[in-house]
């Protein structure tokens, strides 16, 4: 039992601090907040050519063929430097579906591309309904000849207005699990539209409209009406991908508020000195860690294929999502009057963990599920 | 112990709201959170009309152009304001803090000048106290105010101060005997912002507004009737509890009109065939929120009860404003997480529900709690002044 990176995962995680502290400064996080696309090509081509685009996806297909450890590895690093645009919605809910189910063309056509950056890709999975679950998907598919016609609403679809494919889900009949259908869709379709919604973290979600949107029939993943399962297995990687995320912003704005509460003089003397800020710490430092930890066991399940992955991710996502949110409070009280000024960083870090915590569901989401699992 | 309010206040209760039905800017939105110049001129015109009823600083004497208010129906106007989400701005720091000081301290002459001029709603008012590093530590400011003939002069900064870009006057306390002990040297002045020597710099918050800012004195000559009160006692004059409505009502009723809209909000959310507010984690949330709006309410009220009966709530008053600040933030998270996807939307952004009131309440709360004495100083008040506990 070993709860330390291995050598390739040090490598990897020192690598990326360093290339990210230089590439992914706090200029260009608060310049992608007003960006239209947000996100800079130049920084995405050099992750590209780290081949981090390509980290979970096989060498066959041009990529790392790295794993799921790997990733959470490097996620951490983004949430550390808040990197904004579409690598999650790319690498995980682009690449993950097509390595699941896609036909051996279709692994062919969008993964090496993928690897190389040359493709941005999301999952429109979410509807207004705002659920996570299998009947929240009601955008409609019918057959029409050799195509399908999807025709519906899709809302809190990540970096949907840069995408050139989503993978979106829709239902072709049934109800619940059954009779949902996973799609290759072209985003430049005609009668497909994005409005990018305007949110706390100012991160890009959109509303997505179909149209009439004519698909050929050769993009749909697996078969008619089989997608749930495809949607699970993209979840769970997603889910695990959030955490990641979530633990290194938390640590960051654990660090930053740490190191000013030893700089910060009032009453003649630190105001880390004051045990109540030391309580505040203490909590917080307890919250990052156990968030790293849990998030490493779902991340190591996930890719071990253990039986209880399930679990261990809904009990990463429920912990991590509240634990974060405490550590970026204190962050905001420990700094007083400076927290609250758009000037001083460590509101980047409060900002932006509501995003996370609600992608894949938040606490209470997977809370019931780790309750479900314990059969209660 | 008598939890009702008698015929007459109730009677005041409802000519309040009557009022408001008719006097309520058209078209106003509620929204307490945007600092604007179009903001601005809404709480200037509603604060004139408010004028008109001797309504800015009702419970001011007579004299003083209030209507001599007793503590309760101060309270009960409070109340109603806040419950009709007034946008009642532009004299909060003059009729809650400079007035009031003035009425003790002030000469006839600065009475005169000033008291009037904020009744009918004609001078706004700024907070000129915290400095970059006299925060918690208030005592530990720095900005000179020295004597020199008919003068002081004074340099220096000041931060956070809300409104100094709108503002005619501030009150501003400033260091005068730099030998003397920290809260011995600190007197109290009334400044005009026109002063030569003064300047603002905006300081852009988290939620994107020019809500407060820092001011610059560089060799800012005013004339010595500026000072208020005495020499040196201007530490004792701005943190002496004022013989005012301290109850906080106003954090406890937002609580409660946030309750309220998030009842109906999940009340008239359909999910998949039932409401938002079928759902058990909904339910216990709400009833959270309304067991603490009311705990809040009764904790504002005791101080209004204490004052009425002529005590001087002491840690009281910080008990009520801590519990009401902590309590509005639990409640903003709580409707926070109620919304789900929809509560992180902005106000402004398509598909937006309840205004996005809970996305901006989220992020206001985290600068209340800090503002106006941080949660961390109030506890240790209630610890150290309310329950005797030693000073470390």
């Amino acid at each position: 039992m070993d709860l330390g990176l291995d050598e390739q995962q040090e490598m990897l995680k020192n690598f990326a601090r360093d290339f990210l502290e230089k590439e992914c400064p706090e200029q260009l996080v608060r310049e992608m907040e007003e960006d239209e696309k947000g996100y800079s090509p130049e920084l995405w081509k050099k992750m590209a050519q780290q081949g981090w685009m390509g980290l979970i996806i096989p060498d066959k297909y041009d990529g790392t063929g790295m794993n799921v450890c790997e990733l959470v590895v490097l996620l951490e690093e983004f949430g550390r430097a808040l990197v904004p645009g579409p690598f999650i919605s790319t690498v995980v809910l682009g690449g993950v579906p097509i390595m699941e189910a896609g036909t051996e063309e279709q692994k062919q056509q969008f993964l090496p591309k993928i690897a190389s950056g040359e493709l941005i890709m999301t999952m429109a999975l979410t509807e207004p309904s705002a659920k996570w679950t299998a009947d929240g998907v009601q955008l409609e598919a019918k057959k029409d000849g050799s195509d399908y016609v999807l025709n519906g609403t899709k809302l809190f679809v990540q970096d949907a207005h840069v995408s050139d494919y989503m993978v979106v889900a829709a239902r072709t009949g049934g109800s619940g699990e059954d009779g949902i259908t996973l799609f290759l869709v072209d985003s430049k379709s005609p009668g497909i539209k994005f409005e990018v919604l305007k949110t706390i973290a100012a991160d890009k979600q959109c509303e997505v409209t179909f149209d009439n949107v004519k698909v050929p029939a050769s993009n749909m993943l697996d078969a008619e009406g089989k997608g749930w399962p495809i949607i699970e297995k993209t979840k769970d990687v997603a889910t695990v991908a959030a955490c990641a995320y979530l633990v290194g912003l938390s640590q960051m704005d654990f660090d930053v508020t740490l190191n000013y509460a030893k700089e910060r003089v009032q009453f003649g003397r630190p105001i880390g000195s004051f045990q109540a800020i030391q309580h505040k710490l203490a909590d917080a430092v307890i919250d990052v860690d156990g968030s790293r930890f849990i998030t490493y066991k779902a991340a190591w399940s996930l890719q071990e294929g253990e039986p209880d992955a399930g679990m261990m991710i809904s009990m990463a996502k429920a912990w991590t999502s509240d634990a974060s949110r405490r550590v970026v409070a204190h962050g905001q009280q420990i700094h007083g009057g400076i927290g609250f000024t758009k000037e001083y960083k460590i509101q980047l870090y409060f900002r932006r963990q509501k995003w996370m915590e609600l992608m894949w569901g938040d606490a209470d989401y997977h809370r019931e599920l780790v309750a479900q699992k314990l059969e209660v | 112990m008598d939890f009702r309010f008698s015929a007459e206040e109730e009677a005041f209760r409802q000519e309040i709201r009557d009022w408001l039905k008719h006097n309520l800017p058209e078209n106003w939105t509620g929204d307490r959170f945007t600092r604007s110049d179009e903001n601005m001129n809404v709480y200037r015109q509603f604060a004139q009309r408010l004028s008109t009823k001797k309504w800015v600083a009702p419970h001011w004497p007579v004299e003083y152009g209030g209507l001599g208010l007793s503590v309760i129906e101060q309270l009960i106007f409070n109340e109603e304001m806040s419950y009709a989400n007034a946008p009642i701005g532009y004299s909060t720091i003059g009729v809650g803090w400079a007035g009031p000081t003035i009425i003790v301290y002030g000469t006839d002459q600065q009475k005169k000048e000033h008291l009037g001029a904020i009744t009918n709603a004609e001078t706004m008012w700024c907070q000129g106290f915290s400095e970059p590093n006299a925060g918690s530590d208030l005592a530990n400011l720095a900005t000179r105010a020295v004597k020199d003939g008919d003068d002081y002069v004074i340099n220096g900064q000041k931060i956070w101060t809300s409104g100094a870009h709108y503002a005619d006057w501030m009150i501003l306390i400033a260091r005068t005997d730099q030998e003397a002990p920290k809260h011995k040297g600190i007197s109290y002045f009334l400044v005009d912002m026109k002063t030569p020597g003064i300047s603002t710099r905006p300081l852009i918050d988290m939620m994107n507004n020019h809500g407060f800012n820092e001011v610059f004195f560089e060799n800012a000559r005013v004339p010595k009737d500026c000072l208020l009160g005495e020499e040196n006692r201007g530490w004792y004059m701005a943190t002496t509890t004022l013989d005012f409505e301290r109850s906080s009502i106003g954090g406890a009723v937002g609580a409660q009109k946030m309750l309220e809209e998030l009842v109906d909000y999940t009340r008239d959310t359909p999910v998949n065939g039932h409401r938002l507010s079928d759902e058990i984690n909904v339910k216990v949330r709400l009833a959270d929120a309304a067991v603490e709006a009311e705990l809040g309410r009764l904790l504002s009220y005791r101080v209004a009860a204490m004052q009425a009966r002529g005590l001087v709530p002491n840690y009281e008053s910080s008990i009520a404003k801590l519990f009401n600040t902590d309590m509005q933030l639990r409640m903003a998270k709580a409707g926070m997480e109620i919304m789900g996807l929809y509560g992180q939307l902005e106000p402004k952004s398509k598909w937006v529900a309840l205004k996005g009131r809970f996305e901006r309440q989220y992020l206001w709360q985290t600068g209340l709690a800090v503002g106006g004495g941080t949660t961390e100083i109030q506890k240790n008040i209630i610890a150290q002044r309310g329950l005797g506990m030693p000073r470390g």
